[in-house]
């Protein structure tokens, strides 16, 4: 961790208007939630359906995008990254850091709001509320790792993270139930599913495969960000 | 970050940059061929065209790109993957983005953080005193002109007093008075016994500034030496003129009757004539035109630009 190399990736994530994109979503969830609260439809099935499918199904996954690119596509793109690399810092530790930055953004801007948004709807009835925060505070940190990994192997991150979330996780596993087991979206559900004694939340994929799922992809997209900057190339224009 | 131990000061001896053989390729374009030079204290000029392959070597000598082939080193250490390497190297990259959002303050000082100096203020402090950027530097880079943040990305690549400094294309894009400031400081510099390497395609920026030239073609080390050897092998060549006049085919044959003319052809609009002897031969013409009664109308290099010079140069070197 490099309180310098935070310092910059914070401001460059959520300085000046920038923060909007990464309050949009939260705050419509709020909004929701308060909505469904005063006309008097908060009950269990709604929760569990809106925290599932908007909540962890759609602002999680978008929120992680952006906060996860966000903390190192741009600094790529524009070659600015270069005045962090070319320090005597160990690349890991500026990956590190970076992920540290996205992983906190997404607890403040994802699973706050969601734990926030859970107990408006249904106070903590059931542990929904203390589920679904967790379930998006693990799910928050998957997609931090995976999405800054995304960012350092492709320019076109956040394309390929969209078709990751909306395809793959949305639809792809809506329709199979065995594309179900990789998505870090279902993972989160079942964390949120097996900590909360609600019976309308529900996913066919277990703890036993969630958890370890979870750490696999996260240290390994970690030790693979790590790697990428070690071998970080600038190709110049000629 | 304030209880980090201080790490150990950067070595102070003379800095030293070995090229062996080093080749770079994408695919099937080769960018650097064969390279092999080695770099030592005082200002090193690296010059030729665009796409000669400079920014591609700089990348290497940076530690920001492989080598397809060879090997590179700095004071016998790799400098591929090898981060230690930043204590001694400053790097001041082509591209001219830095952070918009930050004041050129912060980012000099960011740069001096992330280097653990000791007193990262007062190397922050010291490094914009030396590119004369303190009345600005409390706004915010993105309202700099390209000649600032220029200066500002040199004050934060030399903020740690770094053994190497690299600069890619510095003086692109400045106004003449800070052009001046910066050849100054690099020249100061050296002349301290710091490792200079710049890029550049203009002969006159190089000649200025650097006591050794690199000349780059085609990704192929061309030629090498201080300025007046390479400018010698620049203008000692055979140098092709067309000439406009009112006689041509009289000229014609009044030139090819001196040795200083290789050649003259006629064209369909006027005389070509490859001069061996360059200064015998711009002594000459007028003087064998005023002789023959013809009047000379227009006389122009035809293959002046830089491309055909340094293509000259590597046939010679090869």
């Amino acid at each position: 961790m490099n309180t310098t190399v935070a310092g910059i990736s914070y401001r460059a994530v959520i300085g000046r208007r920038r923060i909007w994109l990464l309050l949009l979503l939260p705050l419509v969830l709020i909004g929701l939630a308060v909505l469904l609260r005063l006309v008097g439809s908060a009950d269990e099935a709604t929760a569990g359906t809106l925290l599932s499918t908007f909540a962890i199904g759609t602002m999680l996954p978008l929120t992680g995008l952006i906060a996860g690119t966000g903390v190192i596509g741009p600094e790529i793109d524009d070659g600015t990254i270069v005045h962090l690399l070319a320090k005597p810092i160990p690349r890991p530790v500026i990956a590190l850091t970076k992920f540290l930055v996205a992983a906190s953004l997404l607890a403040v801007f994802a699973a706050l709001p969601t734990y926030v948004a859970a107990w408006l709807l249904v106070r903590n009835e059931e542990n929904i509320a203390v589920g679904f925060g967790l379930g998006a505070l693990v799910g928050g940190i998957a997609y931090a790792a995976v999405f800054l990994l995304l960012g350092t192997l492709t320019r076109h991150a956040v394309t390929i993270g969209l078709a990751y979330a909306l395809v793959w996780e949305g639809l792809v596993g809506g329709l199979v139930p065995g594309a179900r087991q990789f998505s870090v979206q279902q993972w989160a559900n079942a964390i949120a599913d097996r900590l909360s004694g609600s019976a309308f939340v529900g996913t066919d994929v277990t703890l036993g495969f969630a958890i370890p799922a979870l750490i696999i992809v996260t240290v390994g997209a970690l030790l693979w960000t790590g790697q990428r900057l070690r071998s970080f190339s600038v190709t110049g224009d000629e | 970050m304030t209880a980090q131990a201080v790490p150990t000061p950067p070595a102070t001896g003379p800095a030293t940059v070995e090229l062996r053989q080093v080749s770079r390729w994408y695919g099937n374009v080769v960018a650097v061929n064969d390279v092999t030079m080695t770099i030592g204290p005082g200002v090193t000029g690296l010059l030729g065209p665009n796409g000669a392959g400079k920014s591609t070597l700089l990348n290497m000598m940076a530690g920001f790109l492989a080598p397809s082939g060879g090997t590179l080193s700095l004071n016998g250490r790799p400098v591929w993957r090898n981060h230690d390497i930043y204590r001694l190297i400053g790097l001041v990259p082509e591209r001219e983005a830095v952070y918009g959002f930050l004041t050129g303050w912060q980012f000099v000082l960011s740069s001096a953080k992330l280097h653990r100096l000791p007193d990262p203020v007062e190397a922050a402090r010291r490094a914009l005193a030396t590119v004369e950027m303190e009345a600005a530097k409390d706004r915010r880079i993105e309202t700099y002109s390209k000649g600032m943040r220029q200066r500002v990305k040199v004050a934060a690549a030399m903020v740690h007093d770094p053994q190497v400094l690299l600069l890619d294309e510095p003086f692109n894009g400045m106004d003449p008075r800070q052009r001046l400031h910066l050849m100054d400081l690099v020249k100061a510099m050296g002349a301290a016994g710091k490792t200079i390497v710049f890029s550049s395609h203009i002969l006159e920026e190089v000649e200025r500034v650097a006591g050794h030239i690199e000349v780059m073609v085609a990704g192929r080390h061309a030629a090498s030496g201080d300025f007046r050897e390479i400018r010698r092998r620049m203008t000692d060549r055979p140098h092709l003129f067309k000439v406009r006049s009112s006689d041509d085919r009289r000229l014609a044959a009044a030139l090819i009757a001196d040795a200083s003319a290789g050649a003259v052809s006629l064209a369909g609009t006027g005389l070509e004539v490859q001069a061996v002897d360059f200064r015998r031969f711009t002594w000459l013409l007028p003087r064998v035109a005023r002789d023959a009664g013809v009047r000379v109308w227009e006389v122009s290099p035809a293959d002046e630009d830089l491309e055909s010079v340094f293509s000259y140069l590597i046939t010679r070197s090869t």
